[in-house]
């Protein structure tokens, strides 16, 4: 982006005030509580830091958070991809219900989705009682934090797929299969390396929300310590112990992941872009 | 929806089988996903009958969650509106350095944990925070009051009607505003003659959208509330308390209050993108 020359030859008014009161509610809402956090961190010593978010626990908690928000964020790429597709190319009846469905991820409270999921999983619910007899528990074990990271990321990839795929020209799909090939070369060869860079996106955005959820997890967790505890509700059992910097600490690092993943989103719409362009 | 001619049909789609196949897996996906939780909410809300379903909704804790989380969006919307259309003013008709930047900070409250945005506040208002000291001696709360509820609300549902408006204004350009401007209307009746009517559906759309996660969030909101049972309990936060306590019928009746308002969400949100399309 390069960056504009300041041009106010418009006539349009308000230009000071506007951006003005934009930049002192947002230094306000966000930024001042943000850095908040950035100064209390500072006021550790490094290895005070380091052991913190370093512990063992805490350690245990990354490797199920991130790997649970992964998994999830995979399977809705693949799944994500397959409803987006079946939404926009097939005909079948209900698919408005269906297509304004999706979203009930973002329309229902996390706490909702947390004690249903929980339910529906458990021993004796609906999916549970019919799983649990074959071996496999979900609820209360890690594969719960992967239900319902999966549940709250489901909209993210369908959502950024849906418009490309709507967009896509037909004649470059119809050149490829004048020129011989098969429907599934198609896919592989011309379709999919169109759709990845929002594949990619819808990926990323899901893996982030992942990562830093809280609501719908805790109920269906289990919350065991080195087992299934997630990172934020660990920095929630640091703020109880009345831990400020212990979750402070915590919090910075996975500040610092929202950041980087941000970057990426914006690169890979960036991307995305000059790719469609 | 394009209406393609029967030959390009062909070569656009795959086999019966293969189509049935892919439908039928997309929508046992959704079903296992979606359907099911949303289903056994209304299921387990209604287990022991519509005496205990009204019993729970009109016990006088759960009517105070009810009123706070009113309160809560009652404040966090409109000053969200309001930030939403400056904002949008500001980046969509006129060019700045570090405008897109600044699009980005917008954006930032998604990125963060919940937890985390209730964390900041504690930071800065609680006991041990910045201003904490000072707060008391005054005696003034906000953490573990309805001042830092309505704080953490604001912060996680800040982005919604900017980032619904800036893309939309972006797109409408600035002809007309200029027009009106030139043909001797002021800024505010340009504003409110021009501008609105011009994104209406794309602030209702906003405002939908801030109103369900202003009435909905948990992580955020839970930090900072300190449970209070009937003053600092939202619904959310009223329904966990009622799941911890094992009160499941009555947590699942509360819960499909929430429900019912995600639903209604739903609807209004693809009233607003049909009415959008229309206008298009």
């Amino acid at each position: 982006m390069a960056t504009k020359p300041i041009r106010r030859n418009t006539v349009i008014p308000g230009f000071g005030p506007t951006l003005g009161y934009t930049v002192f509610y947002l230094s306000l809402i966000v930024l001042l509580p943000l850095s908040a956090l950035v100064v209390k961190t500072a006021s550790l010593t490094w290895p005070e830091f380091l052991s913190t978010v370093a512990a063992p626990r805490v350690v245990a908690s990354y490797k199920v958070t991130f790997g649970a928000a992964l998994a999830a964020a995979g399977v809705n790429a693949i799944f994500g991809l397959l409803v987006a597709w079946v939404l926009v190319r097939y005909r079948l009846p209900g698919k408005r219900l269906i297509d304004a469905l999706v979203d009930l991820p973002f329309a229902l409270p996390t706490a909702v989705a947390g004690i249903t999921l929980s339910s529906v999983y458990a021993a004796n619910g609906w999916l549970g009682s019919v799983l649990e007899p074959r071996g496999i528990k979900v609820a209360f074990t890690p594969v719960g934090i992967f239900v319902a990271m999966t549940f709250i990321g489901l909209p993210f990839v369908v959502r950024t797929v849906q418009p490309v795929l709507e967009e896509l020209e037909e004649e470059i799909e119809e050149a490829a299969a004048c020129l011989g090939a098969t429907r599934w070369q198609t896919f592989r060869r011309v379709l999919l390396p169109e759709l990845l860079p929002a594949l990619l996106t819808g990926f990323a955005l899901a893996f982030a929300r992942g990562v830093g959820e809280y609501g719908s997890i805790i109920f269906i967790a289990g919350n065991m310590p080195m087992v299934s505890e997630i990172t934020p509700l660990l920095i929630i059992t640091k703020l109880e112990q009345y831990d400020y910097a212990g979750a402070t600490a915590i919090a910075t690092v996975m500040l610092l992941f929202s950041f980087l993943m941000l970057l990426t989103v914006n690169l890979l719409q960036k991307w995305s872009r000059r790719h469609t362009a | 929806m394009s209406s393609t001619s029967a030959q390009s049909a062909r070569t656009r789609t795959e086999p019966a089988l293969v189509r049935w196949l892919l439908i039928i897996v997309a929508l046992l996906f959704l079903g296992l996903f979606l359907f099911v939780p949303l289903a056994a909410v209304f299921a387990q809300a209604l287990e022991k009958g519509w005496g205990a379903y009204l019993a729970a909704i009109r016990e006088p804790d759960a009517l105070a969650a009810v009123k706070l989380t009113l309160i809560t969006a009652a404040i966090s919307v409109p000053v969200n509106l309001v930030f939403g259309v400056v904002a949008a003013w500001a980046i969509a008709k006129f060019e700045f350095r570090g405008k897109q930047l600044l699009i980005t900070l917008i954006d930032l409250p998604f990125s963060v944990s919940p937890v985390i945005s209730g964390l900041i506040y504690v930071l800065l208002f609680g006991l041990q925070g910045w201003l904490g000291p000072w707060l008391q001696e005054h005696d003034l709360k906000i953490i573990f009051a309805v001042p830092g509820i309505a704080l953490a609300t604001v912060f996680v549902t800040f982005p919604f009607v900017a980032r619904e408006l800036i893309p939309l204004m972006e797109a409408q350009g600035k002809d007309e505003e200029e027009a009106a401007i030139t043909l001797g209307a002021s800024g505010f009746q340009t504003f409110w003659r021009v501008t609105i009517p011009n994104i209406k559906w794309g602030l209702l759309y906003g405002v939908i959208l801030c109103n369900a996660r202003a009435m909905g969030e948990f992580g955020a909101v839970s930090v900072v509330s300190g449970h209070i049972r009937g003053s600092t309990n939202t619904i959310p936060l009223h329904v966990e308390i009622l799941y911890n306590e094992y009160n499941y019928a009555a947590a699942f009746a509360v819960a499909s209050l929430l429900a019912l308002l995600a639903l209604v969400t739903l609807v209004a949100k693809s009233f607003v993108e049909w009415r959008m399309r229309e206008n298009a």
